[in-house]
């Protein structure tokens, strides 16, 4: 087989056996949840419950607090026992937060809804926002945004991302076993907006009996292609790249070439807003790694705070450990949580907890494994030098804002150098310096 | 009490590090070392196992006490250097010449300008540099190959093949060209057998340890120009073949100008600096003093290697061609 791809590329362990059989599996309900009022890229939304507040599920506890933003809805039907500031590690600052005693089993507050094809665009979007809808695989922009880019952009193909190339990670690839048939419900809504008819779902080599499996289902209708297994197959940039052949030009987005990405988590949400007219509350996530006793893949409400979801569905974890790394979403671009408390986020793909290892460093070598990777062409080496030396307009010479933080370099280098780190920390200090312009 | 670690994505790493890169790049050379102990005798090995254990220790000491590093462990580039220092003296070098070279290639070439990674020129060339102006008759004084692996070291001196051709012409020539590709011949300790030196090659373009476009445009280079001067006249200026086996071409293409720290980053630098290598080596050959400039032209291109750098960095995706 002839499977589509991009130049460079890392093939870390896969790890998905630990949860791939595993069927997702319905969560109890949490007794208390808290929900951020950022689950999404752009404006924080603005709490609109109080202290003492009875709300159902799905009922708007935050309205957008700008043009990006999303509306934010009670995952449980409860009472508000708080509303404050919560310093957490996913956005690197105090966020506020509504926390919500669950008393009852889901009294629903529902959406309009019904046949899809009823709704205008228009109608189909404000459905999409009212649900608070954003990129479900991991980068949490709202998608009633993405969906409606501007008049001069015209939009020609519509790519479902299904390549799921974080190892330990199968949400998706249970999702698209499983749910295929809402998010072809998903897929088709999406298109009516776009008014596009070309749709592909990329995928893949490793999940061989989902491309299978939706090559038969959708046939006709969404374009089935196998994609090689190799990380970071999955970034937007490279997928529609393997996909088209087109290249992003640089700074630029996929609606530049015309493509408008989604994942398929993001469609099954569509799907469940417009015709169920359930707002975004809960989502799929795989809980794995080697350091919890029972991997799996679950149905969670946001919100949910991760110590809760390791003790009640990973059965904890396994005994005799002494340090353990927990990551919100997969290994290679996962954040480390510093506090087990914390709570899901709708762009929560995954929960995966790691047995540390400790590994030394040396200097630079100069090897070029690193520049050999790179997805983006960049020289990992040579912006690590530059942002060490704080030479940022230098590094922005040679593509610190081009790099999209994969981790292909830091994970194939003998040096161990971290290169994700100092690039991370230039692009921040650059945009600082730079007034937040750029 | 279990504890919460944090840390820097990504949070895989593969378990390649720099030891093993430097231990692959030893394991390459050992075909070619037990070849020396057979061409020269066993001193000659055992000139290769004192560079490699007196470079760590020296390496560590260096890292220890003068740089104050007292986390430094070693990881195996000392040991790469004092080999190929040894693989690039003559067979009879007194030990503590080597010694002497390998303090300057590890003291000076290296830890001088920062350390591993840090350093312009390649150190063990660096050190046969040194040597050659400190102590330019043990460097250029060459042996007859021994051929067994019971003598400890054999005396009878003779020229090497490309100073035969550089002071009587190629009508003179005393090896055949399978003498040369065997190692059947006078030259440095770990030069002469090109087949030993393509069997540690091929190991390392396996593990993928090697920057493949410098030996082939080095090579290819040295072919071209040797094949243009041998319509000049192939007296005077031998054959392509020869020039390709002789001297120390092999090692230096193969091994010295593939050094990871002192090469440049992309195929396409790195064909620069093959070219480059391939030019300089040939003109030496053919219009200098000395019959032999792998060495001088490799260091002399190591110079280059931070504008080769910037004047070929790779496409950035989605940059439109210009
Ligand atoms: S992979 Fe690491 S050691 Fe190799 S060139 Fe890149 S930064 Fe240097
Ligand atoms: S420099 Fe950036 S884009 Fe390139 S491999 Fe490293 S993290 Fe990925």
């Amino acid at each position: 087989m002839n499977l589509a791809t991009f130049k460079g590329g890392v093939h870390p362990p896969e790890k998905k056996e630990l949860s791939k059989e595993i069927p997702i599996q319905k969560s109890p309900l949490p007794d208390k949840v808290v929900v951020f009022m950022q689950q999404h890229t752009g404006a924080p939304a603005k709490p609109v419950v109080e202290v003492g507040q009875k709300v159902k599920t799905g009922q708007i506890i935050g309205e957008p607090g700008g043009f990006i933003s999303a509306y934010v809805h009670s995952p449980v039907t409860g009472t508000v026992t708080e509303v404050k500031k919560i310093s957490n590690i996913i956005f690197g600052k105090a966020v506020e937060a509504v926390v919500i005693q669950r008393e009852s089993e889901d009294e629903w507050e529902l959406l309009p809804h019904g046949d899809y094809e009823k709704f205008s665009k228009e109608e189909l979007l404000d459905i999409i926002k009212k649900a608070g809808i954003v990129g479900l695989g991991g980068a949490m922009f709202p998608t009633h945004v993405k969906l409606n880019p501007p008049q001069d952009k015209k939009i020609d193909t519509l790519i479902i991302n299904g390549a799921e190339c974080e190892p330990y990670l199968t949400i998706d690839h249970r999702m698209m076993l499983e749910k295929s048939e809402e998010i072809l419900i998903g897929i088709k809504i999406a298109k009516k907006i776009l008014g596009v008819n070309n749709v592909y779902i990329g995928i893949e080599s490793n999940k061989k009996d989902a491309i299978e499996f939706l090559k038969n289902k959708w046939k006709g209708q969404v374009i089935v292609v196998p994609l090689k297994t190799k990380y970071p197959q999955g970034a937007e940039k490279q997928l529609i790249y393997a996909i088209t052949g087109k290249e992003v030009p640089r700074g630029g987005l996929p609606m530049d070439v015309g493509v408008v990405v989604q994942n398929v988590s993001t469609m099954y949400a569509i799907k469940e807003a417009v015709v169920d007219g359930k707002p975004l509350v809960e989502r799929g996530l795989t809980l794995t790694g080697e350091a919890i006793k029972r991997p799996g893949n679950w149905w969670v409400r946001i919100g949910t705070p991760i110590s809760w979801i390791v003790e009640n569905l990973g059965e904890g974890f396994k005994e005799g450990i002494e340090n353990v790394k927990v990551l919100m979403g997969g290994p290679m671009m996962g954040i480390p949580i510093n506090n087990l408390d914390t709570p899901i986020v709708k762009g929560n793909n995954g929960i995966t907890s790691l047995i540390p290892e400790e590994q030394r460093g040396t200097f630079c070598i100069r090897c070029s494994y690193c520049v050999d990777v790179c997805p983006m062409g960049l020289q990992p080496y040579l912006l690590d030098l530059l942002g060490k030396k704080r030479k940022y307009d230098e590094a922005v010479e040679v593509g610190l804002l081009d790099c999209i933080e994969c981790g292909s370099c830091s994970y194939v280098c003998p040096a161990k150098i971290e290169h994700v780190k100092t690039i991370k920390l230039a692009k921040k200090v650059y945009r600082a310096l730079r007034g937040g312009k750029k | 009490m279990m504890k919460l670690i944090t840390g820097n994505a990504p949070h895989l790493r593969s378990k390649d590090t720099t030891s093993k890169v430097m231990i692959d790049v030893i394991i390459a050379l050992i075909p070619a070392l037990i070849g020396a102990w057979y061409f020269f005798g066993f001193y000659a090995f055992f000139l290769a196992i004192l560079g490699a254990v007196v470079g760590e220790a020296f390496e560590l000491f260096i890292m220890r006490y003068l740089r104050k590093d007292k986390s430094f462990v070693p990881n195996g580039s000392a040991a790469v250097t004092g080999i190929l220092l040894a693989m690039n003296v003559s067979p009879a070098t007194p030990w503590w010449v080597m010694i002497l070279g390998l303090v300057f290639a590890l003291g000076v070439a290296k830890h001088a300008f920062g350390g591993l990674g840090m350093n312009i020129f390649n150190p063990a060339l660096a050190g046969r540099a040194f040597l050659l102006t400190s102590f330019p008759v043990y460097m250029t004084t060459w042996y007859k190959p021994a051929l067994s692996f019971s003598k400890w070291i054999d005396i009878q001196t003779t020229a090497t093949p490309l100073a035969i051709l550089k002071e009587k012409g190629f009508s003179h020539m005393n090896v055949s060209y399978a003498d040369l590709f065997f190692g059947s011949r006078a030259g440095s300790i770990g030069e002469t057998s090109v087949l030993l030196l393509l069997i540690g090659f091929a190991y390392l373009v396996i593990r993928g340890r090697i920057k493949l476009m410098i030996p082939i445009t080095y090579i290819g280079t040295v072919f071209l120009m040797s094949s243009i001067f041998y319509f000049v006249s192939p007296e005077k200026f031998g054959t392509p073949l020869f020039h390709i086996l002789s001297g120390g071409l092999m090692l230096g293409a193969l091994f010295m100008a593939t050094d990871m720290v002192t090469s440049p980053m992309t195929p396409k630098g790195q064909a620069i600096f093959g070219i480059g290598c391939g030019l300089m080596t040939m003109l030496i050959r053919y219009f200098a003093g000395y019959p032999e400039g792998v060495s001088l032209s490799i260091l002399l291109m190591n110079a280059f290697v931070p504008l080769i750098d910037r004047y070929t960095q790779p496409r950035i995706f989605g940059e439109v061609k210009s």
